[in-house]
């Protein structure tokens, strides 16, 4: 196989390098358990307390705000868990929506089912938006929390948060929001946006992967998530990813340093292959919304096949992307979240997610549609629904 | 994920395409859950030879491949014979499949018996084992929802 072409950096991306070699001092030589008492285990405290600067700056938080966690799905267990364990006194209804990321569905599910939340999924347009009206009208006396998820990670639409933002404050209500995919991506200031809780992962920012961090406004009252030691201000026990921190850090300040330049050149890219694909191939509809989208996110959906057998032949070719189909999501049912923008269940079979990286080139966009238009036209010559659609054309 | 075998007979499948004025004609599966299989038969009406079989699938690399495989499993069997073509012998061929995809051998064997009984149905002859087939869908009847 000659060279890879990653198209895939919504589900990770590459560990820079220069975070790599941030890092790797904390393995072998200030390996000390920031707990300890002993000179030489202060190295790895203050580098802890330099990562959270840096992510607090980012975000235009307190350093004391950032709890690092072990990723994304853990901190939106955490924000949605915990708050509802502080607040159910006041009310038990959560307002979230029907396109977020299992990480939050599940947990919504779990605390349906176990601990007597009411949950309302608000359903999204075909763009994959939230409807704020709808989001107004499911707010009762009950409605202690409100989690949208910032961009979504499949179609890339990215959320009405400052909006979203004002309306809970409004009603005295907390806003969390899913940021995995958004963080570094886009600008994000939780202040200007109403922000109280933020969830994030380093290993979609050229960051380490286990390491992820829960932004907590100062004065929301969730306790600890994970019982046993002091660490992170008591709220989440358990010695520190110190490597991982680290690496996080500098991952977040590169993302925030590169962001213009970087998100400029990929939203060309993007757009460029978007207008290739609908040009260049016949029955193809790109989901998610053309404007409010992440800067590397192309989705599309080709008619008459289905994803898996795309995906096996791009990567024949050295393409790796990801799909909405079925035999991808390992259940009967395609995509949740291409369900919820109004797609029908054979269109949403046929979707195509890649998602770029700075690294890839024109070249390499050139390269993925020509592979992709040959390789859509072979599996439409041997599908039995475009033989049925080319006979009733006739 | 794939075994190599299965992965040749995705990336190079045998027996794509139709046959036109099949002795038979059979498809499975539907849109909805991702797989819909067509099988056509051309069968030796005096020896019930499978002369021919070719397929055309709308599914995932394992659905590809077992369709690929059952062609080539039928070809030159009597229909009697083909009639032992089971999902089981298919996966078998294929050097075995993931667990979440056996399914989609199970569409092979349905897709040929679909493709018998379209044969019988028209010839008027009773296959011995051969019973209707379930899930056999007719144009546009997975889009009613929609």
């Amino acid at each position: 196989m000659g060279k890879m072409i990653y198209l895939d950096n919504a589900a990770t991306t590459r560990t820079a390098p220069e975070v790599v070699q941030a890092m790797l001092p904390y393995f072998t030589e200030y390996y000390g358990n920031p707990s300890s008492v002993y000179d030489f285990a202060a190295k790895g405290k203050e580098a802890i307390t330099t990562a959270r600067e840096q992510i607090a700056n980012v975000l235009g938080a307190k350093k004391e705000e950032i709890y690092f966690t072990a990723g994304g799905s853990e901190s939106d267990n955490w924000a949605l868990k915990a708050t509802f364990e502080a607040y159910k006194a006041k009310g038990n209804h959560i307002i979230t929506t029907k396109i977020e990321h299992h990480a939050i569905l599940h947990t919504c599910e779990y605390l349906e089912k176990e601990r007597g939340a009411k949950i309302t999924y608000l359903d999204v347009d075909e763009n994959g938006i939230v409807k704020l009206e709808d989001l107004e009208k499911a707010i009762t006396p009950e409605t202690i929390l409100i989690s949208v998820m910032f961009a979504n990670n499949e179609i890339g639409s990215i959320q009405p948060i400052r909006e979203i933002g004002m309306i809970a404050k409004e009603h005295g209500i907390l806003f969390h929001t899913d940021a995995v995919q958004a963080f570094g991506q886009v600008p994000i200031k939780v202040d200007e946006l109403g922000i109280d809780m933020l969830s994030s992962s380093a290993h979609k920012i050229n960051g380490p992967k286990g390491i992820g961090f829960l932004y907590i406004r100062k004065g929301i009252k969730n306790r600890s998530f994970v019982h046993g030691g002091a660490q992170e201000r008591k709220r989440r026990a358990g010695t520190e990813n110190v490597p991982g921190i680290v690496g996080y850090g500098v991952a977040a300040e590169r993302a925030e340093r590169t962001m213009e330049e970087r998100t400029a050149k990929e939203i060309e890219i993007r757009d460029y292959m978007i207008r290739r694909i609908t040009d260049e191939i016949p029955y193809v509809k790109v989901n998610g919304d053309l404007k409010r989208r992440l800067p590397n996110n192309i989705n599309v959906s080709f008619q008459f096949i289905e994803g898996e057998s795309l995906l096996l032949m791009l990567d024949n070719y050295g393409i790796c992307a990801s799909s909405g189909s079925a035999c991808t999501s390992g259940s009967l049912d395609p995509s949740h979240v291409l369900l919820a923008i109004g797609l029908p269940h054979e269109i949403a079979h046929g979707s195509l997610r890649m998602t770029l990286s700075e690294e890839i080139t024109k070249e390499d966009a050139d390269f993925t549609v020509d592979k992709l238009k040959e390789i859509v036209q072979n599996l439409r010559s041997m599908s039995p629904l475009y033989e049925d659609f080319m006979k009733k054309q006739k | 994920m794939y075994s190599e075998k299965v992965m040749d007979h995705f990336q190079h499948p045998r027996n794509v395409g139709e046959i036109e004025n099949a002795s038979g004609v059979g498809t499975v599966g539907n849109a909805k859950c991702g797989d819909i299989m067509r099988i056509f038969l051309d069968i030796d009406d005096e020896t019930h030879i499978i002369r021919d079989c070719k397929f055309k699938t709308f599914g995932c690399g394992a659905a590809v491949a077992t369709s690929s495989m059952a062609t080539e499993l039928v070809i030159g069997k009597t229909i009697e014979e083909a009639m032992k073509v089971t999902n089981k012998a298919v996966m078998e061929a294929l050097d075995g499949l993931p667990p979440v995809k056996i399914h989609c051998s199970l569409l092979a064997e349905e897709a040929i018996h679909a493709a018998l009984w379209d044969y019988a149905q028209k010839h008027h002859i009773t296959i011995e084992g051969l019973e209707k087939p379930k899930s056999d869908i007719h144009e546009g009847e997975e889009e009613e929802e929609y």
